[in-house]
């Protein structure tokens, strides 16, 4: 649905984005990941035909977004970071406005206006400017504006920023309804917000493509030594020898003394043995020591973020 | 064509949503009235006092209404549309980059032509509301004395034409700047030296003087006020308006290109 290759855009000699090629199939939610300044923005303004890339080329529903620009642009809706809305008109007139603009047909348009009112809960303010609306609302005409013409591709940038935990929640649901039906594609540098409705992300630092992956995939990937915690009632020299003995194990550590003599133990194991925890349990056992917690330990993706953003540097 | 409509009923809309409409409005039409009253005043009591002593109408080349009244108060309008009429057009594309609504017009499938268009019909709106609260002036001078309708046509026409360049200049002022203040100075800085540019002809030499008196509003509009409709006049107006339409369409595309 969306092919974008090798995708630059400089702005004097300072960066905006640098070679950035991924492709986002139908039906797909792509999470944007980055810090500020990392040019999530600057793609998605070159996708929406807002600027010209310097070089590369993006596609959408197979129009060049250069070539076909009013053809990309009948096809996406598209939510600025600021939500920029008329403040001097109503909500209704508004969205019938940008219903026109779009392209819906003269006689759907009340249908339309009263369909997205209703998907992004906007009843309520249908007699208020927007000037007068707060915060969360005015994200909510944002996206009702995108979502007016029913658009193949919906383009969001930080969709849920600046609204109150609620709202949050009301409005990642719709967006994940939205998804199946649509090709969304979404800016955050909220982490958890990612795993929670994408299905692949991409993480960009510097203008550049540092991975694009499931989150799933990428927290796999990224622990290069697959980490187990365990909490052993035991002589502590003891299980640090009998443990580090085990076949699989490449370090073991104390995390944290406890009283009673039971401690936490950081278990690292070689990356291609990870399924030598198993044997773990027999040896405490075997040693009549207490096994009160033992879990893995995963990496969170803001761990694999900063990771990925740091190593970044230091190549 | 329907893009073009929605955006002129938007910006149409927009005037009367906020006071400027209001303001501009009532401000022109007091500044029009005081003007017309005056040369209206003057004008009876030049004709009582010459009534009385003949001698004086020597000093007066041309004592009638036409002469005194309305082509006056048709000079006037065109200065106070030259004050008005960039406080009109300033908001046009400033406001949209200043408050970042111009990204999502933008991404709209609409073609720059409509945006511009559309925004040059929406001032011309105002524009026409605007002047054709004037007429009730022509109508007082039309029961009072026994003014030439032609004139007065003429020098409507003349007005429109002028506004409507007028309108086009200080779109294009507010589509190179984000600042409203700026884009008013500008426009109304330009305004005002191809409204005097004329007067420099007189010692500018024989052919830049004619060409400077070319491209001076004040000549085509004191043809119009004559009673005269020149092709020449209104070619002029309408390469003025095609041409600042132009150079707005091509910063709108550069905008995009620079970022």
């Amino acid at each position: 649905m969306i092919e974008v290759e090798n995708l630059t855009k400089k702005y004097g000699d300072a960066r905006g984005i640098n070679d950035v090629t991924f492709t986002v199939e139908k039906g797909e939610v792509l999470g944007f990941l980055g810090p500020n300044g990392a040019g999530k923005t600057t793609t998605m303004r070159i996708l929406t035909c807002f600027m010209p890339a310097t070089s590369g080329k993006a596609k959408i529903a197979g129009f060049d977004v250069f070539e076909d620009s009013l053809e990309v642009r009948k096809r996406i809706g598209y939510l600025p970071e600021s939500v920029p809305l008329y403040t001097d008109m109503q909500v209704p007139v508004y969205l019938e406005f940008v219903a026109g603009l779009k392209g819906v047909d003269r006689r759907d348009v009340k249908r339309r206006v009263s369909h997205v009112m209703d998907d992004c809960a906007l009843n309520a303010v249908s007699k208020k400017y927007i000037g007068e609306l707060s915060k969360g609302y005015r994200q909510r005409v944002g996206l009702a504006q995108a979502l007016i013409n029913d658009p193949e591709v919906l383009i969001l940038d930080e969709p849920t920023i600046g609204l109150d935990p609620r709202q949050i929640i009301e409005i990642r649901s719709l967006i994940k309804s939205l998804g199946g039906r649509r090709t969304v594609i979404l800016s955050t540098h909220i982490l958890p917000e990612v795993s929670m409705i994408c299905q692949r992300v991409v993480i960009i630092n510097e203008g550049r493509l540092v991975a694009v992956d499931t989150p799933q995939n990428l927290t796999a990937q990224l622990q290069r030594s697959q980490q187990i915690l365990i909490r052993v009632g035991g002589p502590e020299k003891e299980v640090l020898s009998e443990v580090g003995k085990i076949n699989g194990v490449s370090r073991v550590s104390v995390k944290e003394n406890g009283a009673d003599n039971i401690n936490a133990y950081l278990i690292e194991l070689k990356k291609d043995m990870v399924d030598a925890g198993k044997d773990i349990p027999p040896v405490i056992v075997r040693k009549n020591w207490s096994l009160h917690e033992m879990r893995p330990v995963g990496m969170s993706l803001e761990d694999i973020f900063i990771k990925l953003v740091t190593e970044e540097k230091i190549n | 064509m329907r893009n073009f409509y929605l955006i002129f009923l938007k910006e149409l809309r927009s005037y009367f949503n906020s006071p400027i409409a209001f303001v501009v409005i009532t401000i022109f039409l007091v500044l029009s009235g005081y003007f017309f009253y005056n040369l209206f005043a003057t004008f009876s009591t030049v004709s009582f006092q010459v009534m009385t002593q003949p001698m004086l109408a020597r000093q007066y080349n041309q004592l009638n209404i036409t002469e005194m009244v309305v082509r006056p108060l048709f000079s006037n309008l065109s200065l106070f549309m030259l004050i008005m009429l960039p406080m009109l057009t300033m908001r046009m594309f400033s406001e949209e980059k200043k408050s970042g609504t111009i990204e999502l017009l933008l991404t709209y499938p609409v073609k720059d032509s409509e945006v511009i268009l559309g925004k040059f019909a929406g001032c011309m709106g105002i524009f026409t509301i605007m002047i054709l609260l004037t007429v009730p002036c022509f109508i007082l001078i039309g029961i009072f004395g026994e003014p030439e309708m032609g004139v007065i046509v003429s020098g409507y026409v003349g007005l429109f034409l002028m506004g409507a360049a007028f309108i086009s200049l200080g779109i294009f002022a507010s589509s190179i700047t984000e600042n409203q203040i700026v884009a008013a100075v500008l426009s109304f800085g330009s305004l005002l030296i191809f409204f005097m540019m004329g007067y420099s002809a007189g010692f500018a030499g024989e052919s830049v003087g004619s060409i400077l008196k070319y491209l001076s509003f004040m000549p085509h509009l004191y043809n119009f006020a004559k009673g005269v409709l020149d092709t020449e006049d209104i070619m002029y107006y309408f390469l003025f308006i095609l041409f600042c339409i132009f150079l707005n369409m091509r910063t709108l595309e550069s905008k995009r290109w620079r970022g």
